[in-house]
């Protein structure tokens, strides 16, 4: 791991000391040292399973029903003295100072929302049948504050660590932290169960809760897995498709990337960006349906040939049409050669008429072609790639698009392609012409030069 | 005339009456459901009904949970949430300090009311459930429900000597019982569906319910204990974890569909560049998967089958100009087996499909094996046999060419095709004819 801010390491540092300080201080009354002692097994095993979700960077964690259950049975500071000394025990590789913030925070939390429990008139320790249905309020005002409170600590920590800037609110993934939000109350609310079910059956309650726990965090092991599977998998069978040509390797997945980034800049929502990588990625299957010899054609192409090579973006939205979580993608894939003058095929289409998504892949299509190596040329430079597309825009693309796309670019850089040299022997399959290629269109042979 | 449907892992229903010739235990299985739902009401109607609120309660959690349904991979209907209610009221022993008296009965009765709730919304939507689906979940509560009521009174919190272990224990015992009827049941009607075996069958069920079956039962019995000290107002509140794990089920098989969707689509990349037989990918892949029930295969091997013969032929992408006709039973061993290496190293990049690879790398071997691995795994002796037969019977072939296909790969002399595999492709091809 790379070295800590500065900034970020004051952090973590009063972090802990502030939950320190108010284990020290707070009132010690009232807490059973056996309860303490099963609540801190309670802690060192939720977080022990916590999942890895969202790429790896929040973790969602079940600790969340540890911390509840510790603050109605222990109270505050018992909550935040549990939480505190199961930290060293977590069965997680964390270095030291993920562990130490880890800790402080939890017990943080866990302080707070116990005193939002006392505030509201909730009583330490199992709740009894006189306390009910109306523990509820100052239990669900605990999960509330349990949610805030953890939220502010781990946004002002990647604050600090410089990797989240204060965003426009429409970029931030609203649905993904949602979920995350979703599941950690539906997790807090365990916490209420396990501290019922501990005032019936004792200790055992444990046991019996922890195991949906478990049951959870392998479905979400397993979910997580199965996704990256599929994505690896798309992945793969994308490239496989362009292994055709030799100097086409890796488009589809600069493609993809370029359509992103594009859509990010325009401040399309996170499932909409996703969906657009997809289609990127599969904008060219359909190439496949047209014949190799065209393809390599080094000579000028007939009519007929002309009109196998436009047919390619209705073949590639044949065979993916049946993916049911492309639905907007394919519209994308249909149209990113459409022209904004209305000479583009399969079409035809002009201006806005153009999905969206495809004047959007038409852009990134073109753009990764001229700075890649072509047969009958060498890769060109970023700039003149992008003074090419604004030669362009209006007519072939959507200014709006090239703009957001010079801006990513100018921003987050861009990944250049390998210079490629196919091997000597002659076995590699390689173009003449490149049907992406704005600056050297196709030529074609009309009917007016035979 | 045998199309797409012929190959179908469920041949064409038959309307009505003859449908209910063609499955006799998922018939049984919803007849014997039905007459304790009936039953129950009849009883609870008779006999009269005790501690409305409870029921109403229970009623409505049951029924809000049979209508957030979901499907699971395999096309398994569950509804965690009305059944861990279910079990929940079952259990039931005091709702906040006063004994609850219901009956079995009266259980069974709320269980059907809040099912016929729950799925009336579907049904209008046109969304019918699997009735064998929502009879199992019925006859699990049945198991249990009519084996822990008995005892209800006797185990109720209401002497000063009362100890919570007997009733965790029984009710522990209860749900692993209902638990295995359930994978039983499912078993018979998997395997009369599918027409697999039925050990196998039932080690399948075991599997896929074991997660989802332990948080039901374990919520169940949450339930239950903590409505002793919350009341009903804690019915709301215990039913959140369990939702949480519904949801991460549900979006697992959502994945899991949609990545099956992603694998047959891009396995028509191969039509379209004129590699194979339009449809050739899909037809291979529906004759493996029903020869492979055939065989008694594992839903796990079914799958990673299924990912197999649906790509068997992605290597043809790397070749330069497409076999002749695009039947590579036809095509040279030297390059049947070049078509398969490349196709295998394509699946291995993914990092992912490294037991698919396998199969792929290994689907034109003879059945004997040719190098020091011996035998190729059955799954590429499926393979072989179901790209032969679709090769060479072609898309539009009627029965008796279909025959005759299969009398060649049995006349064949050089052990190229596993015999048993070509049998059961015989049986499998026989009953989607018969069916149809």
């Amino acid at each position: 791991m790379r070295a800590l801010p500065g900034a970020a390491r004051v952090y973590v540092g009063l972090v802990v000391l502030s939950a320190v300080a108010a284990i020290a201080l707070g009132p010690h009354a009232g807490i059973e040292p056996a309860t303490l002692v099963l609540v801190v097994v309670l802690y060192v095993v939720t977080e022990s399973i916590s999942t890895a979700m969202y790429n790896g960077k929040a973790g969602i964690s079940p600790s969340a029903a540890a911390s509840l259950a510790a603050v109605v049975l222990v109270g505050p500071v018992g909550a935040a003295a549990g939480a505190l000394c199961a930290a060293p025990f977590v069965l997680r590789r964390q270095n030291l100072v993920k562990r130490m913030f880890n800790g402080g925070q939890l017990a943080l939390v866990g302080y707070a929302a116990g005193h939002a429990f006392l505030a509201l008139g909730g009583q330490v320790g199992p709740p009894d049948r006189a306390d009910f249905p109306w523990v509820l309020v100052p239990f669900c005002a605990a999960l509330g504050v349990y949610g805030i409170v953890n939220a502010l600590l781990v946004g002002l920590l990647m604050w600090c660590l410089g990797e989240v800037r204060l965003q426009p609110p429409r970029r931030v993934r609203w649905r993904t932290l949602a979920t995350l939000e979703l599941a950690s109350l539906g997790y807090g609310m365990l916490g209420l169960f396990i501290a019922v079910v501990w005032g019936v059956i004792g200790a055992p309650a444990i046991l019996l809760v922890l195991l949906p726990l478990f049951i959870a965090r392998w479905a979400f092991d397993q979910c997580i897995a199965e996704q990256r599977a599929h994505e690896a998998t798309l992945a793969t069978l994308c490239q496989a498709v362009e292994t055709k040509d030799y100097y086409t390797r890796g488009h589809c997945m600069r493609v993809s990337k370029g359509a992103g980034m594009i859509a990010q800049q325009l401040g399309m929502p996170a499932e909409r960006v996703q969906t657009i990588r997809y289609a990127g990625m599969l904008h060219d299957v359909g190439k496949l349906g047209v014949p190799t010899k065209v393809l390599q054609k080094p000579d000028k192409l007939t009519e007929e040939e002309f009109a196998a090579i436009q047919l390619h973006p209705m073949r590639g939205y044949e065979i993916v049409r049946e993916i049911g979580f492309l639905d907007e993608a394919l519209g994308g894939i249909m149209h990113h050669h459409e022209r904004m003058d209305g000479s583009g095929y399969p079409m035809g289409l002009a201006g806005t008429d153009i999905p969206e998504f495809g004047r959007i892949i038409s852009v990134a299509d073109a753009f990764d072609c001229m700075t890649s190596t072509r047969s009958y040329r060498k890769a060109r430079s970023i700039e003149e790639a992008f003074a090419e597309l604004r030669r362009g825009a209006g007519t072939q693309f959507d200014p709006t698009m090239v703009a957001a796309l010079i801006t990513a670019v100018d921003r987050d850089g861009w990944e250049l392609p390998d210079a490629v040299e196919p091997p000597g022997d002659g076995s590699a399959v390689v173009a003449q012409q490149d049907h992406d290629d704005p600056s050297v269109p196709l030529r074609v042979v009309r009917e007016a030069e035979r | 005339m045998i199309t797409e449907e012929f190959y179908a892992m469920r041949a064409p229903r038959r309307a009505g009456a003859w449908r209910m010739l063609d499955e006799p235990v998922r018939v049984l299985v919803i007849a014997v459901a039905a007459v304790f739902a009936a039953g129950s009401l009849l009883w609870t109607l008779v006999s009269g009904f005790v501690e409305g609120q409870t029921a109403l309660a229970f009623g409505v959690l049951i029924a809000l949970g049979e209508l957030a349904r979901i499907t699971l991979p395999g096309n398994r209907e569950v509804a965690p949430v009305a059944s861990a209610g279910a079990i929940g009221y079952t259990f039931l022993l005091t709702i906040g300090g006063d004994t609850v008296h219901h009956s079995g009965w009266q259980v069974l009765a709320v269980v059907t009311v809040g099912f016929a709730l729950g799925e009336l919304p579907h049904i209008a939507a046109g969304r019918s459930p699997e009735w064998s689906d929502v009879a199992r979940r019925m006859l699990v509560i049945v198991v249990i429900t009519l084996a822990f009521r008995p005892f209800a009174d006797v185990l109720s919190p209401g002497s000063a000597d009362w100890h919570w272990w007997p009733a965790l224990l029984l009710m522990a015992t209860l749900v692993l019982v209902g638990w295995l009827t359930d994978a039983i049941t499912a078993a018979a009607v998997r395997a009369e569906r599918l027409r697999t075996r039925i050990t196998v069958a039932f080690r399948d069920e075991l599997r896929a319910h074991a997660g989802l079956g332990m948080a039901i039962g374990s919520s169940g019995i949450l339930i239950a204990l903590a409505s002793t000290i919350t009341g009903l107002a804690g019915l709301l509140v215990f039913t959140a974890p369990l939702l949480v794990t519904q949801v991460a089920f549900r979006r697992f098989a959502e994945v899991r569909l949609t990545y099956l969707q992603t694998v047959r689509a891009l396995s028509r990349v191969t039509e379209v560049g004129g590699y194979v037989a339009p449809g050739h990918s899909r037809r291979v892949s529906r004759l493996a998967k029903s020869i492979g029930c055939e065989l008694g295969m594992r839903e796990s091997d079914l799958l990673e089958l299924e990912y197999a013969a649906l790509m068997h032929d992605i290597g043809q992408l790397s070749l330069r100009d497409p076999v002749a006709s695009g039947a590579t039973v036809f095509a040279l061993p030297r390059e049947q087996r070049r078509i398969a290496e490349l196709g295998s190293a394509v699946i291995r990049e993914t990092g992912v499909l490294d037991s698919v690879a396998e199969l792929v790398r290994r689907q034109c071997e003879p059945y004997a094996g040719d190098g020091d691995d011996g035998p190729p795994p059955l799954g590429s002796r499926v393979i072989k046999v179901a790209n032969a037969v679709d090769d060479l019977a072609g898309e539009a072939a009627d029965t008796e060419r279909v025959q005759a296909v299969l009398e060649r790969l049995r006349m064949d002399g050089f052990g190229e095709y596993d015999p048993e595999v070509v049998e059961a492709a015989a049986r499998a091809i026989e009953r989607a004819v018969a069916r149809w």
